[in-house]
């Protein structure tokens, strides 16, 4: 008889309770790790951003246009390889359940300084031919059922009236930091309905060499300082970034919460192991009389506590990772690339590393001091 | 119910270290519930409190929160002469119209990170259409000056935002002369300033909304009716409360959402955790239940006796987790509102209904968890619970 | 018309793949006011005897009619109001409800009854008091010793003035002492209150106490020798 035969056996001697402490400890892993990819992946996508792209906004505030005369001031300063524009434009569609963002842009300049939006060279250029079409990311056709040569009608908030879209191509996004559920559309057929006021939302300025991004900003900026539309320029990744804190201090939020789930799952792992151990005084003192040592009796117990406590990481873990991973989860555009990260997984075992001791230390110890005498006499 | 509550109670005690750690269990998920529905809570009262239920809200028609809309100086003046509106103690009518944009203001922690804080243009009406806001220090902006009137929940949060210092934003700097409170509402998160000095500065001569207070508040649907179907106006006219209200309800939603989600999964654990002590509870004392069922007491009085058993440990769960929640009420936190791109600051809401409800869900955790085992205290085989 | 009314009963246990018969055909009136003893070794079904009158098993087949109530047929609900009414049972052990005193265990078979608050308690001392207990009512059971736990539990099992008494070795854990009390108390309890009574015991001892006394070895019921009357 194998120490593991005994460990198991004890495991066995009460089953229900045994699965339901390992299913409790999964649950609990699995809202851990979900937490924590909220986390990690709103931290990601203030990552994103293409090393040599820079964003230009209004320095007033995001909500604020930039002429589209600025357009070739930018080009012409040394250092800027190429430049577009792109403007909000924020609709409604169908009952506005799920979000999706949809810009108008300079067609040619934009998709050349993103190559990340791929898509076949005939569609690309159905897009540059017709005026009113748009391209659509991947997820859209799924969440949607659109097709490709579909009108789409959105209601305009900022733009008021409702706008019609054909459907000229579908993108797939060949890195995270393009998300796959955006509509694009031409800022000529957005200008053209407003009467062509000459502004544009914010440029996109690709320069020849990322380690001149802080200086080429610091250009653009200058240039424009005492104009009525001053500009704010930095990375693509500062852009990014500053989206990510706008959410608020999430990070304590899902700390918190992660902390009272972690705790949660002791209270119950650590009552089912006190309930074993109970039961398990006989067992101690006749294996102690057979010649088991003290100390073996002690790794028995700790076993114990760590079986349910691996078997329900793996478990939680495991299909946390799975499902985000096998459904493409995205909390409905909120959240892309939602996966759970290896690092997330190591926490995860730290948890269940805690939880093996703090639950069978206790329970170790007794059973390892328990004097033979006194257990053979709760036997009976 | 035939068996004493008492004997229950007693057999708890007897077991205090398992009892403890399974009410503790149960307490923090309903700490985790309440905690995080007075997360929602807050929000939304921040955005219910914001606005009058005898103010109509006039924006462009299809824009869906006052940043898209656009109110020209034309269609101020012919609502200002419209008869919906209520004329004031001063003769004038009580309408406001107000520019409406976002600047950015970094965050004293972190000055990499940046909140988009609402600026309103007002004009002197805005004090008396807008319910509930009143100056708590200094004295209103005066006309034609650089003043701005910074809203309570901003002062404590943001640079420059103390009396008499000054804040830049839009290439010109503002002199603080006043902080406002507006009832815990939205409003408390923003700057005001007078409209005359924020158009030059921002979109020029256009206003972004226009709120006015209702001559006969039941009059509303009427005022609606009518201004819409005005040709001379492009108008979407809302009752100034539901207005806020809608804006809150996305993220309202999803952060209830997140909470059910979050503690159901909790509730589950929690539940086996009870799952497991009364099992060993009802084993321990088989030959208490074989007693008790040749007395005569009912197979059903005796799973009622361990489903209340049950119940009481989740109960006292219950009541840790409300005592852990509770200090967080109170707490001041913000987010941006997607709805309306905003900042808003608001307060954690723990209410007496959710403190009730934290510990109904508590005992409703117990009596499901108790549910198997009793039914086998119940089922028990006098006999054999003897040998 | 006997009290207690068996009739061919047969009763038999299935351990695993084997079948143990623990008596068959067995017949056997008990009358109203009867003190009856029940013997024989261990394994012989005495107790099981016991648990049929008391409707806590069922025979295989056969009948069992205790005051005029078939309780072999009924079924679990009807069988424990049945048990509230008419019936006392003392189990060897374990008879107290440990985290109760000894009063509020006693008044445990009058919660099933209509009885105020008051007359409950009314009740809950005389009991007690019949079996001299009365100093002892917020005791718990752990301060009470073994003899003085059985005489609480006789307390219980007459406190709702049941029609029968069932007793299964009542004094099988306690010493000569308590034993005698506790059999006194349950001679008392047969002349004086006419409780009919019947004890499961294999103490000699205890047996001659009992007015009538059977012998049950190897399934089969026969009049103990010895026993004077």
């Amino acid at each position: 008889m194998t120490h593991a035969r005994l460990v198991l056996a004890n495991l066995g001697r009460h089953k229900r309770r045994t699965v339901l402490t390992i299913l409790g400890v999964a649950l609990a892993l699995f809202l851990f790790a979900s937490l924590r990819t909220v986390v990690t992946t709103i931290a990601a996508t203030a990552e994103y951003g293409g090393a040599r792209r820079l964003v230009v906004t209004n320095a007033t505030g995001i909500v604020f246009p930039l002429p589209m005369a600025y357009a070739n001031r930018i080009q012409a300063l040394s250092g800027v390889h190429a430049v577009s524009w792109a403007s909000w434009f924020g609709g409604r569609y169908g009952d506005n359940k799920r979000f999706f963002a949809q810009f108008a842009v300079d067609p040619e300049s934009y998709l050349a300084l993103y190559p990340e939006i791929s898509l076949p060279e005939d569609q690309k250029e159905a897009f540059f031919q017709e005026r009113s079409s748009a391209i659509v990311g991947r997820r859209l056709l799924e969440v949607f059922g659109w097709r490709l040569g579909q009108d789409v009608t959105i209601q305009g908030t900022i733009f008021p009236g409702d706008w019609t879209f054909t459907i000229r191509g579908v993108y797939t996004p060949t890195d995270q930091v393009i998300n796959d559920d955006m509509l694009i559309f031409r800022s000529d057929y957005l200008d053209e309905r407003l009467g062509r006021p000459g502004i544009t939302g914010w440029y996109v300025v690709e320069i020849d060499d990322a380690d001149q991004a802080a200086a080429v900003s610091k250009a653009i900026d200058d240039l424009f300082r005492n104009s009525s539309a001053p500009t704010k320029t930095g990375t693509e990744q500062a852009f990014n970034a500053s989206f990510a804190t706008m959410w608020g201090n999430v990070e304590l939020l899902m700390g918190t919460i992660g902390m009272a789930v972690v705790f949660a799952i002791l209270m119950v792992s650590a009552n089912a192991m006190m309930m074993s151990a109970r039961d398990r005084t006989g067992e101690v003192a006749v294996l102690k009389t057979i010649g088991f040592s003290d100390r073996t009796l002690f790794g028995l117990v700790m076993a114990e506590a760590g079986i349910i406590a691996f078997t329900g990481a793996v478990l939680g873990l495991g299909s946390a990772t799975w499902l985000y991973r096998a459904t493409n989860f995205n909390a409905m555009g909120f959240l892309p690339g939602f996966q759970v990260t290896p690092r997330t997984l190591v926490l995860g075992g730290g948890v269940a590393l805690l939880l093996m001791l703090a639950s069978g230390l206790a329970p170790a110890i007794r059973a390892a001091r328990l004097p033979v005498v006194q257990a053979l006499r709760r036997v009976e | 119910m035939k068996i004493p509550l008492i004997y229950n109670v007693r057999s708890v005690l007897q077991r205090p270290l398992s009892t403890a750690l399974t009410a503790l269990g149960v307490g923090l998920v309903v700490a985790v519930f309440i905690g995080m529905l007075a997360l929602a809570n807050g929000f939304r009262a921040a955005l219910a409190r914001t606005g009058s239920p005898d103010n109509a809200l006039v924006l462009r028609r299809g824009a869906d929160s006052e940043l898209s809309s656009g109110v020209d100086r034309q269609t101020a003046s012919l609502l200002a002469a419209s008869p919906h509106v209520a004329i004031g103690a001063n003769g004038r009518p009580m309408l406001s119209p107000e520019v409406y944009v976002l600047i950015p203001l970094p965050r004293p922690d972190d000055t990499t990170a940046v909140a988009n804080v609402v600026v309103r243009g007002i004009s002197e009406q805005a004090w008396d259409v807008r319910a509930n806001v009143t100056v708590v220090e200094g004295r209103r902006p005066q006309s034609g000056r650089s003043e701005i009137c910074v809203g309570r929940n901003l002062v404590s949060r943001f640079a420059h935002t103390g009396l008499g210092e000054t804040l830049r934003f839009g290439s010109r700097d503002w002199t603080v002369v006043c902080h406002f409170a507006a009832g815990g509402s939205a409003f408390e998160s923003e700057i005001w300033g007078e409209n005359e000095q924020f158009m030059p500065v921002f979109r020029g001569e256009v206003f972004q909304v226009v709120s006015f207070r209702l001559r006969d508040p039941a009059g509303f649907d009427e005022a609606k009716r009518a201004l819409e179907a005005d040709q001379r106006l492009t108008v979407d006219v809302h009752r100034e409360t539901d207005f806020y209200a809608a804006q809150s309800a996305i993220l309202g939603s999803i952060l209830e959402i997140l909470a059910m989600l979050i503690t159901s999964i909790m509730a589950i654990g929690a539940v086996f955790g009870a799952v497991n002590t009364m099992y060993a509870a009802v084993a321990s004392r088989g030959p208490e239940i074989a007693v008790l069922l040749t007395l005569g007491f009912h197979p059903r009085s005796v799973l009622a006796s361990f489903l209340a058993e049950s119940a009481i440990i989740a109960l006292a769960g219950g009541v840790l987790g409300c005592l852990l929640a509770l200090p967080i009420n109170g707490v001041v936190t913000s987010t941006t509102n997607w709805a309306s791109f905003s900042e808003v600051a608001f307060s954690f809401r723990v209410t007496p209904r959710l403190l009730l409800a934290g510990v109904i869900f508590a005992v409703v955790m117990g009596v499901v968890g108790g549910f198997f085992p009793a039914r086998r205290a119940a089922r028990l085989p006098v006999v054999q619970a003897l040998r | 018309m006997a009290l207690v009314e068996i009739r061919d009963v047969h009763k038999s246990f299935q351990r695993d793949a084997q079948r143990i018969d623990v008596f068959a055909d067995l017949t056997l009136d008990v009358a109203q006011g009867s003190f009856l003893a029940l013997m024989g070794p261990s394994g012989s079904g005495k107790s099981t005897l016991l648990n049929l009158i008391a409707g806590l098993d069922r025979p295989t087949s056969g009948t069992v009619r205790v005051a005029d109530a078939e309780v072999s047929r009924m079924k679990s609900g009807a069988l424990a109001s049945w048990r509230a009414r008419h019936l006392g049972f003392v189990f060897q052990q374990l008879n107290l409800l440990p985290v109760l005193t000894a009063a509020q265990n006693v008044e445990l078979p009058l919660l099933l009854t209509r009885l105020s608050k008051a007359e409950r308690a009314e009740r809950v001392g005389v009991a007690l008091g019949v079996v001299g207990l009365l100093d002892r009512m917020d005791h718990y059971p752990r301060q009470l010793s073994g003899g003085q736990e059985q005489r609480t539990a006789i307390a219980r099992a007459i406190v709702a003035d049941p029609t029968l008494v069932l007793l299964d070795e009542p004094t099988g854990q306690l010493d000569a002492k308590s034993s005698q009390e506790v059999l006194t108390l349950l001679q008392r309890l047969n002349d004086e209150f006419g409780k009919t009574v019947i004890i499961v015991t294999h103490d000699a001892h205890a047996a001659e106490r009992a007015k009538t006394a059977l012998h049950l070895d190897k399934g089969v019921l026969v009049e103990a020798e010895g026993v004077a009357r």
